[in-house]
């Protein structure tokens, strides 16, 4: 079990180091000069050197990835072109938004998928099962930014229940657990638990009907138990599997909340890589990839060593 | 001389010829209504796409301030129209074209790409393999959305930037599924049979491997369509692809996104369309799935 654990982390470092050094050559990807957005027009090739080695662009390539490599592990991600703050400070401002949405999301996600999952999965084959199905494919079918626009056109602009963007009355950043900024909450929440809500209803329901299908059901039926009993045996059996997945959608909810942040200005990571997309702001897309990326390999290697712990069946070596 | 060698052909008694393994496939998926159903509707969607020009009621880059935001129903709009005033029929038509384009080229793309580098990482093995895998590791450590952002923003905004980030995006999974369904078929006697009998590599590949892998991955890329068409149209959505005034779903959502406290239903069409398309692949998929019984 240690031996699976120790292979587990040794093999995150590489993936790691190269996950860096992909973010890092994210710069040489961009056309034109990295500089070209806070340099003026008409600036000399004085300023314009002057400005390169300010920002350690005057050196070669292999060694501008190592220092930035060295000052990330530090913290140091560097200075957003656009803002002039330190890229760490902008993203450590927004990771608790999206975090926090994405774990809402995720909870709903979790809830709700596992509910239909269950009893689709235990009436399988019925009219519930094929209504259940069809609820599930559409959640992993439908444009999730789409539907935010539809839930804002319903419940903010037709019902003028819940607002439409933002994260808290008169633009604050501040959150607070009250009703004036829960409700800030929902709707993003509710739009990007679409996805999660298929893929764990989707996995749920061929989980329980799988181990609903196994001898030791049909052994716990014959013993003579009740439903309810029964029933307890295959949530028992199928949870471990279940927590792994909405694991591993925690991680893609995210990294992919950017179309969801954009529909509700939700000042999370996702508005922070589409400000920094559009001015330009090297330093900020870099780092905000490179830190959701992080996140995401973080979560598997999380998911992948909880997974064995939670469900002695599944003995890694 | 074609005649002669017809005549040297051995007869085969009709009754004994096999049917096929693909007109299997083919009658079972006709006989799966939720699957026909998904093909008339994406037939007829690519079909009013190609035909647009032809069909649509106007023109889908010119309107009138005059005419702006109109309900739907309005006489001489159908759908009613955008926020710039243009025909949102004549839109949703043209539209078609830009993101039906967007979610299939990639896709075709990842699949060709894709599809070579995993038969020969999974034919050849060893050091090939696993430089291959490895690699395809590191790309699978971004989750998707993110790695498409990530390219594209980087890139700078435009089509084609769109199009090759997406393709990076979708390569891996299918590189992913091809080795492992061509290390399952070179274990497999009759490779080793052909082998022996002295055929070569690309003998092996093209008459023995391909015929039996090759319908996992078209089945597993059939299912990546809806997520390519979702996230181009994304892409589209946040400024990265189509650029205004084209017409092409996502950007139209958009752009009528300031419509949605006057005229909601109509600022909500396009995502229908791509809802509509995304939800017909990803069941037509399904049906292919198990008309081929390709276990996942």
């Amino acid at each position: 079990m240690f031996g699976y654990f120790a292979k587990r982390l040794a093999y995150a470092v590489p993936v790691c180091i190269a996950v860096s050094a992909l973010c890092f050559s994210l710069v040489y990807l961009a056309p034109g000069d990295p500089l070209s957005a806070v340099l003026p027009a008409d600036a000399s090739q004085e300023i314009i050197d002057d400005i390169k080695a300010q920002y350690g662009l005057d050196k070669p390539v292999p060694v501008q990835y190592i220092l930035w490599l060295g000052r990330a592990v530090t913290g140091d991600l560097g200075t957003s072109i656009g803002s002039g703050r330190s890229v760490a400070l902008e993203i450590g401002n927004a990771i608790g938004n999206s975090l926090m949405l994405a774990l809402f999301a995720s909870i709903i996600g979790f809830t709700v998928g596992s509910f239909l999952g269950m009893i689709a999965g235990y009436y399988s084959g019925s009219t519930t099962d094929k209504v259940v199905s069809a609820i599930a494919i559409s959640g992993v079918s439908i444009p999730h930014y789409w539907l935010g626009i539809v839930l804002v056109a319903i419940f903010s602009v037709e019902l003028n229940w819940l607002p439409a963007m933002g994260a808290g009355a008169g633009g604050s950043q501040e959150w607070a657990w009250d009703w004036e900024h829960v409700r800030f909450i929902i709707l993003p929440a509710i739009t990007l638990a679409a996805i999660p809500t298929g893929i764990v209803t989707r996995s749920v329901r061929a989980l329980v009907a799988d181990t609903l299908s196994k001898e030791f059901v049909t052994a716990l039926i014959a013993k003579g138990l009740t439903n309810r009993a029964i029933f307890f045996h295959v949530v028992k059996n199928s949870a471990p599997t279940a927590l792994s997945v909405i694991g591993v959608q925690l991680g893609y909810l995210m990294a992919g909340s950017i179309l969801v942040e954009t529909v509700f200005s939700w000042p999370g990571t996702g508005l922070l890589l589409n400000t920094a997309i559009f001015q330009r702001d090297i330093p900020l897309l870099q780092g905000t990839i490179l830190v959701l990326a992080l996140f995401f390999v973080g979560l598997n290697l999380l998911v992948d060593i909880l997974q064995p712990l939670l469900d002695p069946r599944i003995s890694r070596t | 001389m074609i005649a002669s060698k017809e005549k040297d052909r051995p007869v085969v008694p009709p009754e004994v010829v096999s049917r096929g393994y693909w007109h299997g496939v083919i009658s079972r998926l006709l006989r799966d209504k939720v699957s026909v159903a998904c093909m008339i509707i994406l037939g007829a969607i690519v079909l009013s796409a190609i035909f647009a020009p032809l069909i649509a009621p106007g023109d889908p880059t010119v309107g009138s301030v005059l005419e702006r935001l109109k309900p739907i129903g309005e006489p001489g709009y159908l759908l009613g129209t955008d926020e710039l005033g243009r025909d949102m029929l004549t839109r949703l038509l043209y539209g078609g074209r830009m993101s039906l384009i967007t979610g299939v080229v990639p896709v075709t793309l990842a699949l060709i790409i894709g599809g070579a580098l995993g038969t020969i990482a999974g034919y050849v093995g060893g050091w090939t393999n696993a430089v291959i895998m490895r690699t395809i590791d590191v790309i699978f450590a971004f989750p998707s959305v993110l790695l498409a952002v990530a390219i594209s923003g980087a890139l700078g905004a435009g089509l084609e930037n769109m199009l090759l980030a997406l393709t990076i995006v979708l390569i891996p999974p299918i590189v992913r599924i091809s080795e492992s369904v061509t290390t399952q078929v070179r274990e497999l006697d009759f490779v080793d049979a052909a082998r022996a009998s002295g055929a070569g590599s690309l003998t092996i590949i093209r008459a023995h491997i391909l015929g039996n892998i090759l319908g996992p991955i078209f089945v597993y890329s059939s299912s990546l369509l809806s997520v390519s068409i979702i996230l181009a149209s994304g892409l589209s959505f946040i400024g990265l692809g189509a650029k205004p005034p084209t017409p092409e779903w996502g950007l139209m959502l958009n752009t009528l996104r300031s419509a949605i406290y006057t005229q909601p239903v109509i600022s909500a069409l396009p995502g229908v369309m791509i809802f509509i398309v995304s939800l017909a692949s990803n069941l037509l998929s399904d049906g292919l799935r198990s008309a081929m019984d390709v276990q996942r």
